[in-house]
């Protein structure tokens, strides 16, 4: 018996091979080059070559120089996901509960966009948006914008691109959460004097936490970080980190900064993930 | 003026009723009538049981009572208030789901708290405190409800509904996951409950010994309809339905002709033996009709053996079956007319066993013997035809 149970754990173990390879090779190895390329010395380029001079000023200097981009990105990202969340949870709301036999259909609606490229699909953003477009005649004529009023190149247009662009991140965690609710329990609970409104505050909402976090850290991440929306939908006014970090890498060749600032924003990003998961109290999630 | 009338009229229609009342209520879903005009009184203060098959329409009254379920059409009062549309958030009667239907997110405590909570009642922690000992969870009262077995879960339920004190206690099928051990244990502490609280409680069930031992008024439900209404006792001695006479307990029902009708005892021709029932026991009009017998009031003797039984003797049966329970037996018998009827009885030691092939002679009294419609069929509500 301690003979097979000392077996299947050895093909526990070796189920375990291949992804470990993969996580080993694409993950730590990049991670270790990333590190250490932050270290580099910042008066290196790609003549004169690198070398590693534990060269803590990297951060400092990233942190001078671009702590308006870096505040931004976590600014924008914040109200991206806060959008998602207050559209995505009413939208994930009506297809757990109120779309009975269209709910599949719906579900594939939500997914449908990621048929097409992100990059098309922020593209169109810009004709929808732009200067003469439907929106933005509507709004000059409703004397929400200024007769010269525009919305490309302003945080607005930003952070609706990263709003549309991360949505199903949301709906889709939210939906699993919410389906799973069982019905009798809102029943449970108006039987037990709560009206609809403190039902859904008192039990599904709860019950719909682990979707919350989930959905908010699948929209808040990416959208922290992303450089296409304000690339195509923004100006340099809007810059946001991960397109500093572009440039960086790929425009000004300065890889010790930049890499500095991936360090500097995976390292808030996970503090920020730390304390928001704890708060929350689903720390079983991760 | 016409309002003066009209609060005249409902004022002398009678007292006002201090219970649960349903008048003609019905509920459609789509083309299927789950319950078709039901008249229900309650009295307060009563441990009334619901008692049919599933899909009898049972939960679905106990559903529109909670305010789950609109009716269709009817009314329902409640202490003389209707409740028809009133939200299940408005009205004083609380649920003990089939499922139990616990918060998962909320401990022991704070699920028995709720209702309080959400009435904004002082003094909620005593209250809860003493509502757990009741049930003998006092211990637990920080666990999550996953955390508890079935039985422990079935009373936090029970507990989460009666601490607010409602007027009307639904009980749907709250026993009905417990395995049978516990089930009676549990059966008798509600019973104990009750008692203590002296609340109206309703309890559906599909179980009919569950309801012939906890509740002092049994309503059998079929199709939508009730069929017959009163203490256990009653129900079970003279069934006015052949649904009835099967779904509680067993029956032997034989097939007769009414050859005479006096003022107190009607004559029944069955197979060729004339035997009598009673009037008051005669639940058919026409000229035929099942006579019924319950299986225990049956006497079974040698042939030629005077019988403890005036009136109704059969002879000619023969012993088909015999089980042996231990406190009784039971022997079917098959008669000259090709029908098997069931036979009871208790081993007092008194008798001997028959065996099969023994040629025997049946008989009752016939003051326990009852006759029902000819028009109904013989095996409605019958869980032998199921098997």
């Amino acid at each position: 018996m301690s003979e097979t149970v000392r077996r299947r754990g050895r093909i526990g173990y070796l189920l375990l091979v291949p992804a470990l390879l993969w996580l080993g090779l694409f993950f730590v190895v990049p991670l270790y080059s990333l590190v250490a390329t932050s270290l580099f010395n910042a008066d290196g380029s790609d003549l004169r070559g690198y070398q590693m001079s534990w060269a803590w000023g990297n951060y400092t200097d990233a942190l001078d120089a671009y702590w308006q981009p870096l505040l931004r990105s976590l600014g924008y990202g914040a109200v991206a996901t806060l959008l998602c969340l207050v559209l995505g949870y009413v939208l994930a709301y009506a297809i757990a509960f109120k779309s009975g036999r269209w709910k599949n259909l719906m579900l594939v609606l939500v997914i449908a966009p990621f048929f097409t490229s992100f990059l098309i699909r922020t593209l169109s953003w810009k004709l929808i948006l732009a200067d003469d477009g439907l929106v933005v005649n509507t709004l000059q004529l409703l004397h929400v914008l200024g007769s010269d009023g525009r919305l490309l190149a302003t945080p607005v247009a930003v952070i609706a691109g990263l709003t549309y662009n991360f949505l199903p991140f949301m709906v889709l965690p939210l939906f699993a959460s919410l389906d799973k609710i069982d019905h009798r329990l809102i029943e449970a609970s108006s039987d037990l004097y709560a009206n609809p409104f403190v039902g859904f505050f008192k039990v599904t909402w709860p019950l719909s936490l682990p979707g919350v976090v989930s959905g908010t850290l699948l929209t808040f991440i990416p959208a922290a970080g992303d450089f296409i929306n304000v690339q195509l939908l923004g100006s340099p006014n809007q810059r946001m980190v991960g397109s500093v970090i572009q440039s960086l890498f790929t425009d000004a060749n300065d890889y010790p900064a930049a890499a500095a600032l991936s360090m500097i924003l995976m390292v808030l990003i996970v503090a920020m993930v730390l304390v928001y998961v704890r708060r929350a109290g689903t720390e079983d999630l991760l | 003026m016409s309002q003066v009338v009209e609060q005249g009229s409902t004022a002398g229609e009678g007292e006002v009723h201090s219970g649960l009342r349903l008048r003609s209520v019905t509920k459609s879903f789509a083309a299927f009538t789950a319950v078709d005009d039901l008249d229900l009184d309650v009295p307060s203060g009563s441990f009334f049981a619901l008692l049919g098959p599933s899909g009898c329409g049972k939960t679905t009254t106990l559903r529109m009572v909670a305010g789950l379920e609109t009716p269709t059409s009817g009314t329902i009062t409640l202490s003389g208030q209707d409740i028809t549309y009133a939200k299940p958030y408005q009205r004083p009667v609380n649920t003990v789901f089939q499922s139990y239907a616990l918060f998962p997110h909320l401990d022991i405590f704070e699920n028995v708290a709720f209702g309080l909570r959400r009435r904004k009642r002082p003094d909620v922690k005593k209250q809860v405190e003493e509502m757990l000992e009741l049930v003998e969870l006092g211990s637990q009262a920080h666990k999550k409800p996953a955390q508890l077995s079935g039985g422990q879960q079935q009373r936090v339920a029970l507990a989460r509904a009666l601490i607010n004190k409602p007027e009307v206690l639904l009980l749907d099928e709250p026993l009905g996951a417990l395995d049978l051990k516990l089930r009676r244990s549990m059966q008798i502490e509600l019973k104990r409950i009750q008692t203590d609280v002296g609340l109206t409680f309703i309890h559906v069930t599909h179980d009919q010994e569950e309801a012939m031992t906890m509740a002092d008024t049994v309503a059998v439900m079929n199709q939508g309809v009730i069929e017959q209404l009163g203490a256990p006792a009653e129900l079970y001695e003279n069934p006015h339905s052949t649904f009835v006479a099967n779904f509680l307990g067993q029956s032997n029902l034989i097939e007769g002709a009414v050859t005479g009708r006096a003022s107190d005892v009607v004559s029944v021709d069955m197979h060729g033996i004339g035997v009598s029932v009673p009037a008051e026991r005669c639940h058919a009009g026409g000229d035929k009709g099942w006579v019924g017998i319950r299986p225990e009031k049956v006497l079974i003797g040698e042939e030629g053996e005077a019988l403890d039984a005036p009136g109704n003797t059969i002879p000619g049966g023969v012993v088909t079956d015999v089980s042996f329970y231990g406190v009784s037996t039971q022997y079917l018998v098959r008669m000259p007319w090709g029908q098997e009827l069931q036979v009871f009885e208790q081993n007092t030691g008194r008798r001997r066993l028959f065996r099969t092939g023994d040629r025997v002679e049946l008989s009752w009294r016939p003051e326990y013997a009852f006759l029902l419609d000819h028009s109904q069929d013989a095996s409605a509500g019958s869980q032998r035809v199921a098997e």
